[in-house]
């Protein structure tokens, strides 16, 4: 798949998963992509864990006292609410939101997830992902298949973890994959692909949904 | 009734050795101006609870302190913005300790609120979960309450909190305008002294509009943002 088209396919296919009303949280890069594939008629309710319930979108003024989690200009949605830190992860880790989407290094075959530290290399820190992954309803992956071939769908991260048994979906470029009691079943692929190429690109076993579809541009 | 004072009174509460908060994302909801009044003072040895390493684009901001080395031990949630944290973390001139975001919230909450600590879910399985150091060297440990695993994470308390207001009155009532209020509700609880920059000082605020109750105060400096 061309290169370019990679990552708003992916977030198309995620915008996918998300009804009318839902409050989400979406992580860094690809994620921030997916409000722009909504339909026009769900709308969702952005929590951003610097202290917003309803974050808008890039200000035409920029104010200072309102930024992302980056601290770069941002603005609050009509109806948002500004909240202060401890009420922010308490919605997060409470279970009131309904979906997280970020990225990962590593995510295992039990919903492991490794996306905050390569052992050797500079430390960002985990900032919110720990209590987003932990406390989401659902924890949605949205990432390219593997690192330049190299797998990172695994039978066991090897990173170490933001958190165990959190990721409930993985979307890539080839696949949509459910992360169930039984282990990964492919429940949607690319049609560029074959289920056999798929799974060369998985470091687990597949195990292939009777109700496998395509997925759906 | 809280003390309106100049930068320099402000400063002089602080003093080597001490542990401060400092709340703010990068330099949002952040009392930048007393960070530099407190770089210019040499006050050095600092232990800053802060969620991040301050923003080092910026002139005042705690990323100055940070590069001057007046920062013995920094708690942070993340530091990717500062990259001089990550440098004086891996050459060991600064001690560097990282905890979830929430978890960070809730540690300096349950400071502030009187608690002995709180038992998340957050961290368990990873670097900073069992067996991770913690508030005065002590380790985290899994407590399992009815069947579920929980990690406890002990208070943190600090001797000033450097807090931000967007307006501020002569009672010490603080209100804080957008989401730049982040870190410094929890921290006005936790500290034994409480300063805040203003950039506005007003008679009486509205009660219904107050953030962080004057009860909480001791002192306002004007942060000449207005």
């Amino acid at each position: 798949m061309d290169k370019a088209l990679i990552k708003g396919y992916i977030a198309k296919r995620v915008a996918k998963e998300f009804k009318d009303g839902d409050f989400v949280n979406l992580g860094i890069g690809l994620p921030t992509m997916v409000p722009a594939y909504l339909p026009a008629d769900v709308h969702v309710i952005l929590e951003a864990e610097v202290g917003m319930a309803g974050q808008g979108g890039k200000p035409e003024v920029v104010d200072p006292n309102v930024v992302d989690a980056g601290g770069q200009p941002s603005s609050i949605a009509p109806g948002g609410a500004f909240i202060d830190s401890a009420t922010s992860f308490g919605l997060i880790r409470g279970g009131h939101v309904d979906a997280t989407v970020l990225g990962a290094l590593q995510v295992d075959e039990k919903g492991n997830l490794a996306n905050w530290i390569i052992p050797g290399k500079m430390v960002p820190g985990m900032g919110g992902a720990m209590d987003l992954v932990v406390g989401a309803k659902n924890v949605i992956v949205a990432m390219e298949h593997t690192q330049k071939g190299a797998h990172k769908i695994l039978k066991e991260c090897t990173l170490p973890l933001t958190a165990q048994t959190c990721v409930t979906k993985i979307i890539t470029e080839m696949a949509v994959i459910n992360v169930t009691d039984k282990g990964l079943e492919l429940v949607e692929i690319n049609p560029e692909f074959t289920v056999e190429q798929v799974q060369e690109a998985t470091g687990a076993p597949l195990i292939v949904s009777p109700d496998l579809k395509n997925i759906e541009e | 009734m809280a003390k309106i004072v100049s930068m320099q009174e402000a400063v002089a509460q602080i003093k080597d050795g001490m542990t401060i908060m400092v709340p703010g994302f990068l330099s949002a909801g952040a009392a930048n101006e007393i960070l530099h009044a407190i770089k210019e003072a040499g006050i050095k040895d600092l232990t800053v609870i802060c969620n991040d390493g301050g923003d080092p684009k910026r002139e005042h901001s705690l990323a100055e302190l940070i590069h001057s080395g007046q920062v013995a031990h920094l708690w942070a949630t993340h530091i990717g913005l500062n990259p001089e944290v990550g440098q004086k973390m891996n050459d060991g001139s600064m001690k560097v300790t990282l905890v979830p975001q929430g978890s960070m919230a809730e540690k300096i909450r349950a400071g502030g609120y009187g608690l002995g600590g709180v038992l998340t879910p957050t961290g368990i399985g990873t670097p900073v979960g069992d067996g991770a150091e913690d508030v005065g060297g002590t380790k985290k440990q899994i407590i399992n309450i009815d069947g579920k695993d929980f990690l406890l994470e002990r208070p943190l308390h600090a001797d000033v909190a450097l807090i931000y207001g967007s307006v501020a009155d002569k009672y010490g009532n603080v209100k804080i305008h957008g989401d730049a209020r982040n870190f410094n509700i929890v921290m006005a609880f936790a500290a034994d002294t409480v300063i805040c920059q203003a950039d506005e000082i007003i008679d009486m605020m509205d009660p219904d509009e107050v953030l962080i109750p004057g009860a909480l105060v001791k002192y306002i400096v004007d942060g000449g943002n207005k």
